[in-house]
């Protein structure tokens, strides 16, 4: 049997070993996801529109009008979702030509913050559904003090910000508890504690401590003292480091803590794990524990900046789920959150300018959301679309040369 | 029939797994297909059976080139297949799995179980299978679960058969029995192709020997090759056949069970009543067919199950005696204990995590891999680049992914990892189990050297020349009981009796007067594992 002699492999194979890496990565696989999500998404735009729809009767007799149509309304839509999210092209100065930039950072903090969270659970093999609830209790717990304490400047604001992880964090506490200790399925528990910190939290909107105006559900504005200081005058603050800095600490408490090494250990295999003498019960209940303080800091991007600082019944909107989304998108991995919030924010940000601008539903932007997710979950589709070659089958394909390349060494 | 495959290529991507592979079947010939795991022993036969399509080179039966799309076509031609893990449906009766998927129908589509069970029956006298039609397949023992793999092979005309490591499962008594059935069905004209591993039964049954490694025929010869001739071919270099054991110093006693129990949810002893002393420096082996209790032995051994009474006593060569029953995982293992699971891709190593993550799964709490709750990042990669070392893993680096290690290198990962640590006892179970020759020699070699530093053994192992190699005292398992404790150098024929669930007493009676014939190996004197 003839083997390849080391130069013919370097030399023949490197451009397309090299084409093979990059098409089977896992970011071309997102890039590709998006791009076959943007394609969805246009022909629902051209579908909506008026004017494709009233030009596709004469396609035949007169195609340029249907085409300039076609054009005219997914080119608009498009070019609004993008100068709404990145650039102002039309910009009045500086500042507001990163202004949509900002927006979409504004945005992303929440989604960020609790997309953490869920991906810390993923990694431990929990899937907590219960990004909602959580953000719910940090919001109540970190309203309160907004509104009701009266501290100094920058203490208040870190009480505050403790407030939304205790609250959060007690929140998932519950059921990393009931799974250590009764085995009760995370996924239920969850789901179910949602809905308890909804009633919980329009109960707590019916009480006159909570109340700005009689009857009214909702809350007094935070004080001053507990708000993000703002940068350079955009919408861009305080809350968006910090969900940097969450990010950092996550890579650490996952790569480099004995805790994170057991989350991904349980994770990954809880036989091993309690082989090794580990405690996956516990480890469940940090899991938790963690998850839902950071899914409760996500209340904060709410409550201590943005533009109404009180606590009402939409406190949570659905960023809850949509962190689902994004942790999934980035792979659990704290950079990959990070950009997959980013991507999320950005879709919200310009969402709101296209609408307004060209009447496109913004409804539009949950359709490009599902299907990027669905894409991403499901690789082999977009893998049939681009004809990609399978990274599974060749990772294992590797790993057999591998092995018998190490077997000829051993023989010779 | 006669069955040729003329230079037969199957490709995964760039990796061929057979190259070019010749072999020529006579009828009425039993042909062993020896090679170690992963040498492309199973693809050929995928590739012959029909569930992979061939890349090059031909199938021929009797001189007519095949084409099959898929195992129906191959067992048409009359190609039958016994896998190493049984395809039967354990509620249903041995007739009911004989004819699934062929059921013989009578009005309004019943079906004809009697003309099965005419069938069972049939083959079953005239072969000696001694197989009721209207047993249940999950009451049966695995030996004869195998013979209705057979009878379901032979009911659809198959005329040759293929057996994948048939002896895998069995006790040596099984064992001989499916010789005898081999030889039974040669006798009436079949062909069979013997897929194994195990050096003996391939000269006490074969007409020849094809040897294969790293895809490539090596040769093939007469089974009156020698072992040593055999496992060179296999392995590709000269292989050291006999386990090297120093004279036996036994020391103290380390590890001392009494009274052992261990009630399942619903009040049956998996473990009965088990008591045993193992001394420093001593390795106990426990034999026995799987399911029979060895694994929740060590499992309760090491923690993982809370004994229902009894007594585990851990006298480490410094301290106090510690009682171990009832403890948790994490405070047996700090206690001195190693322990290498049975099951290594489910319990001992994790396939996404690094070799270096791996090589510090049970170590991660405490000093030199951590402090203050942070990994010390290089004293986890210096661990690892000296295990790796020193136990001869074979990785492109020791920050791979586990799972690009063959079945050797991550048994290598765990045996290191136990080693590694100061140990007062070592509970061992399966150590070779789906590993290459090479590393099996490795792995015995390091487990004996442990022996040497006084460690109390205990190993558990389904592999009867694996137990008689390392053990320097036998116990054997059956229905959660000792059958009793034999010396090392105890004969196969009576550890057969005892696995079979016969007392030592009996079993060593019983072999004295003679029981079934013992083949010439066992009484070479010398270890010879590899059988």
């Amino acid at each position: 049997m003839g083997e390849l002699s080391p130069e013919q492999a370097t030399t023949g194979s490197r451009v397309r070993r090299a084409m093979r890496d990059v098409a089977t990565s896992q970011a071309t696989l997102i890039i590709l996801s998006i791009v076959v999500a943007l394609v969805v998404g246009a022909l629902l735009i051209a579908g909506a529109d008026a004017g494709v729809r009233s030009s596709i009767g004469y396609v035949f007799a007169r195609p340029s009008d249907f085409f300039s149509a076609l054009g005219h309304a997914v080119g608009g839509a498009y070019s609004s979702l993008f100068q709404g999210a990145i650039f102002n092209l039309n910009p009045s100065d500086n500042i507001a030509f990163l202004a949509p930039l900002a927006n979409t950072v504004a945005y992303s903090v929440p989604l960020i913050f609790a997309g953490l969270g869920l991906g810390i659970g993923f990694r431990g093999g929990l899937f907590n559904i219960g990004g909602q609830g959580q953000i719910i209790l940090g919001g109540l717990l970190c309203g309160y003090i907004g509104f009701a304490w009266h501290l100094p400047v920058g203490l208040h604001l870190v009480v505050c910000v403790l407030g939304a992880f205790v609250g959060g964090a007690l929140w998932g506490f519950i059921p990393g508890i009931l799974r250590a200790k009764t085995g009760a399925n995370e996924v239920i528990v969850t789901i179910m504690l949602n809905a308890v910190a909804g009633f919980l939290l329009a109960w707590f909107l019916t009480l006159r401590a909570f109340q700005a105006n009689l009857n009214t559900p909702i809350s007094p504005s935070v004080a001053a003292t507990a708000r993000f200081p703002h940068f350079f005058g955009t919408a861009i603050d305080l809350g968006f480091v910090l969900a940097l800095a969450a990010a950092v600490g996550v890579w650490w408490l996952m790569e480099r803590s004995t805790l994170g090494f057991r989350i991904r250990l349980v994770g990954e295999n809880p036989e091993a794990a309690k082989t090794a003498g580990m405690n996956a019960s516990m480890t469940y209940v940090w899991v938790m524990v963690i998850a839902g303080g950071l899914a409760g800091l996500a209340a904060t991007s709410q409550l201590l900046s943005g533009v109404a600082q009180q606590l009402n019944g939409n406190i949570a909107g659905t960023f809850g789920f949509d962190a689902i989304t994004v942790a999934l998108l980035g792979r659990s991995k704290p950079l990959g959150t990070v950009l997959a919030g980013l991507l999320f924010g950005g879709l919200r940000a310009g969402g709101y300018i296209m609408q307004s601008a060209t009447g496109t539903p913004i409804d539009i932007i949950l359709v490009l959301q599902s299907v990027i997710v669905l894409l991403i979950a499901a690789p082999p589709l977009v893998k049939a679309i681009f004809r990609l070659p399978d990274p599974e089958r060749r990772r294992q394909h590797l790993a057999k040369v591998a092995a018998r390349t190490v077997r000829k060494e051993a023989v010779a | 029939m006669r069955l040729e495959l003329r230079h037969v290529t199957k490709r995964f991507g760039d990796f061929v797994a057979n190259d070019a592979i010749d072999l020529v079947v006579e009828p009425g010939q039993i042909h062993a297909l020896l090679g170690e795991n992963g040498a492309g022993k199973s693809t050929l036969m995928n590739v012959l059976y029909g569930l992979y399509a061939a890349d090059g080179g031909e199938i021929r039966l009797d001189d007519k080139p095949q084409h099959f799309a898929g195992p129906g076509d191959a067992m048409a031609a009359g190609i039958g297949m016994v896998h190493q893990h049984f395809m039967l449906v354990p509620v249903f009766t041995v007739a009911e799995n004989v004819v699934l998927g062929q059921e013989p129908t009578g009005a309004l589509g019943m079906i004809n179980v009697k003309k099965a069970r005419n069938f069972v029956t049939e083959i079953s006298n005239r072969f000696g299978f001694d197989v009721d039609p209207d047993a249940l397949v999950e009451d049966l023992p695995v030996g004869v679960q195998q013979r209705v793999e057979i009878i379901k092979a032979l009911s659809r005309k198959a005329q040759i058969l293929i057996l994948d490591e048939p002896t895998a499962v069995l006790t040596p008594q099984e064992t001989d029995e499916l010789i005898t059935i081999m030889r039974g069905l040669k006798e009436s004209g079949t062909s069979i192709i013997f897929i194994t591993h195990k050096l003996r039964e391939v000269q006490d049954v074969a007409d020849q020997v094809t040897v294969i490694r790293a895809g490539q025929v090596i040769g093939t010869v007469p089974p009156t090759t020698s072992q040593t001739e055999l496992a060179e071919m296999m392995v590709g270099r000269a292989v050291d056949l006999a386990v090297h054991r120093t004279e036996h110093t036994a020391g103290a006693v380390a590890l001392s069970v009494k009274d052992l129990t261990l009630l399942d949810p619903e009040g049956r002893a998996v473990l009965d009543d088990i008591s045993f002393d193992i001394a420093a420096g001593e390795i106990l082996a426990v034999a026995g067919i799987q399911g029979n209790g060895q694994t929740e032995l060590i499992e309760t051994l090491v923690g993982l199950h809370k004994p229902s009474a009894g007594t585990i006593t851990l006298q480490p060569p410094a301290g106090p005696a510690q009682e171990l029953a009832g403890r948790s995982v994490k405070s047996i293992l700090a206690a001195h204990v190693g322990y290498i699971p049975e099951d290594r891709g489910k319990d001992g190593v994790v396939q996404g995590f690094s070799i270096a993550e791996n090589l510090i799964l049970d170590q991660v709490g405490g000093p030199p891999f951590s402090s203050h709750g942070g990994l010390k990042m290089k004293a986890i990669a210096d661990n690892a680049a000296k295990l790796v070392e020193e136990f001869d893993v074979r990785a492109g680096s020791a920050h791979a992914s586990l799972s690009q290690l063959s079945g050797g290198n991550q048994q290598k990962v765990v045996v290191a990892r136990e080693l590694s640590r100061d140990l007062a006892a070592l509970i061992v179970a399966q150590p070779t189990r789906g590993v290459d020759v090479g590393s099996i020699e490795f792995i015995h070699s390091r487990i004996l050297e442990e022996r040497g530093k006084g460690t109390a053994l205990l190993i558990v192992s389904t592999e009867l020349s694996e137990v008689t190699a390392l053990a320097d005292r036998i116990a054997v398992m059956f229905r959660g009981r000792f059958m009793g404790i034999a010396p090392a150098g105890t004969s196969r024929n009576v550890l057969g009796l005892m696995m079979a669930g016969v007392e030592y007493e009996d079993a060593l009676a019983q072999g004295a007067r003679g029981g079934t014939p013992t083949s010439q190996s066992e009484h070479d004197g010398g270890a010879e594992w590899v059988s």
